[in-house]
């Protein structure tokens, strides 16, 4: 089965046993970006797949801040352990988008975009209103434990990014073969024509559905990373709509073109921030957008299509080459 | 003989509009119909209807003895009644290749199956066998969006018939394509559909038509004819 371990699925390997050798030699503060990077291109590989459909989500964040509120939920009654808040949380955003999916599948466009995001206004209102839901202050969240083990002190973060960078590739795996398979490639169907899939026997909007619901779960998983990363979850930074736009914005700067390109868009745009902030804290929004106008005017297919604009440039330079060498020999 | 299709005093009106009236229409095993009318007498209609696109105002539509009024299309292309379209609805961003893959691959999979890979060397090498049978395999790498329209129409029906259908409704499958290259068109498809029908020995084909030529060019067996109806004066 070659078509499954193609070229994507050795470079997320090659990629999965870098990260982890890098493990050895990462400051902390590089170790957290990372694992801020991984948690956000989970979420932005359910954006990919949305995206592909035809539909663009501004408001993820509500799945993200799922995952993570579950898991501040879980350790409230004393559920500790990575593993099972990852499963839980994963499990709750899922059903969340599951039953909003019945609602959200029959809207396209900018009322699907625009829908997603009031739901996710809906839950920042609850939260922040709720005392005991942690209010504006949220909640701060514990050390894990991994299988019931827990590391020494100066062990902990090396081993969850570990866990994250798992975690991450089996999502960026799984999404890349989902994509390869018949309901995978019903999302460009639907994108481009609702009517023949639907005469040619199945409903459009069920496939919406399951993608809805993959990405959502994508979203639990993202959240989980995040809230375990930052240790700390409160509804002005995992349910407010910039956060919904921060996933946009990955979207837009990794492009559709392939899973991986998600973290590396996710990498990207943590290191922008964070060095944007760090020498411009005046001006930092100002920057952010002004690369993603950049990005839109220069490269709308995002950074992936910088390989596939450069092999095609190779190529013209070459055919460009093969005639000026026919020509010289004609005149020869 | 078996009845395919009866269509029995089937009815539809768009507010005070009567876009169609009185139809009644059988088709038996073996019968190539082909259907003619006037603009606005209610050809596409009929078809909308039969096909589950539209919900008919009254009458009844019953397909190899069962009723399909109220299906959605994709339960009535599921029990084996496919049509194609007047202007091809084809994935135009996609290749003429990945069009039938996608096709094939929704036709045969349902369930967990539709999770398995779509890109199969089986299911390429039917793709490859239907284009053929179509005669767009030079269009294989081509983007539908940028086919020439007669070949589009091919692409269009190609991909109706993935299901190995009972009945076959083309909606005008000639219309928009110059005169000269109509009658080689129409041969391509009916050869096509001829060849599907040996294989399937039950296959039935309704067309649509823009007007009487193909009567005369007999590819059909028999015709019938929809008439304009308006609305009474005030």
């Amino acid at each position: 089965m070659n078509r499954l371990f193609d070229k994507t699925f050795w470079g997320l390997t090659i990629g999965l046993v870098g990260l982890l050798v890098l493990n050895f030699f990462l400051e902390e503060w590089m170790r957290t970006i990372g694992l801020q990077s991984l948690s956000r291109g989970c979420v932005a590989i359910g954006l990919l797949i949305l995206w592909r459909t035809g539909l663009v989500s501004f408001g993820h964040a509500l799945f993200f801040g799922f995952g993570a509120y579950t898991v501040a939920m879980m350790q409230i009654i004393g559920v500790n352990d990575l593993f099972v808040l990852l499963f839980c949380g994963t499990a709750t955003a899922g059903l969340l988008a599951f039953v909003l999916g019945f609602l959200l599948r029959q809207y396209r466009a900018i009322f699907f975009a625009l829908l997603n995001m009031a739901f996710s206004m809906i839950l920042y209102g609850v939260l922040a209103k709720a005392e005991w839901l942690g209010s504006t202050d949220g909640f701060g969240i514990d050390q894990v434990s991994f299988f019931g083990m827990n590391p020494a002190d100066d062990m902990y973060r090396p081993i969850l990014f570990v866990c994250a960078v798992l975690f991450a590739y089996i999502s960026a795996v799984g999404a890349h073969w989902y994509l390869k398979s018949t309901l995978g490639m019903m999302t460009m169907a639907v994108r481009e024509n609702e009517i023949r899939v639907e005469y040619l026997g199945y409903s459009a909007e069920k496939a919406i559905h399951i993608k809805y619901v993959l990405s959502g779960l994508l979203a639990g998983i993202g959240g989980v990373i995040m809230a375990v990363t930052v240790g700390h979850v409160d509804p002005d930074s995992m349910v407010y709509w910039p956060v919904s736009g921060d996933f946009v914005f990955i979207t837009i700067l990794s492009g559709t073109g392939n899973v991986g390109a998600t973290f590396i868009g996710a990498l990207v745009y943590e290191l922008l921030r964070t060095y944007a902030f760090e020498y411009a804290p005046e001006i930092w929004q100002l920057i952010l957008g002004g690369s993603l106008l950049l990005i839109i005017m220069f490269l709308p297919d995002g950074l992936w299509s910088i390989r596939s604009e450069l092999r095609n440039r190779r190529e013209l330079r070459e055919a460009r080459r093969d005639s000026d060498n026919r020509a010289a020999e004609v005149k020869r | 003989m078996t009845r395919v299709l009866e269509v029995h005093d089937l009815e539809k009106n768009f507010g005070g509009v009567v876009a169609a009236h009185n139809i009644n229409v059988t088709v038996d095993i073996g019968e190539t119909i082909g259907i003619i009318g006037a603009n606005g007498a209610g050809k596409t209609t009929f078809v909308n209807m039969v096909t589950g696109y539209l919900k008919p105002s009254g009458g009844r539509i019953e397909f190899m003895g069962k009723s399909v009024v109220g299906l959605p299309p994709r339960d009535v292309t599921k029990l084996g009644l496919c049509r194609s379209f007047q202007v091809p609805q084809v994935f135009l961003s996609e290749s003429v290749f990945d069009n039938m893959l996608v096709a094939y691959g929704i036709a045969e999979r349902s369930g967990l199956g539709l999770f398995a890979p779509l890109h199969t060397d089986e299911r390429a090498a039917r793709v490859d066998a239907q284009l053929k049978r179509y005669q767009i395999d030079d269009y294989r790498e081509v983007a539908a969006s940028a086919l020439p329209q007669g070949v589009r129409k091919l692409l269009d029906i190609a991909m109706a018939t993935v299901r190995s259908p009972k009945l076959v409704m083309l909606d005008e499958p000639t219309s928009g394509i110059s005169v000269e290259e109509k009658f080689g068109l129409m041969d391509i498809i009916m050869q096509a559909l001829r060849e599907e029908e040996r294989r399937l020995c039950s296959l039935n084909t309704i067309w649509k038509l823009w007007n009487a030529l193909w009567i005369a060019s007999g590819h059909s067996t028999r015709a019938r004819s929809f008439a304009t109806r308006r609305p009474p004066r005030p």
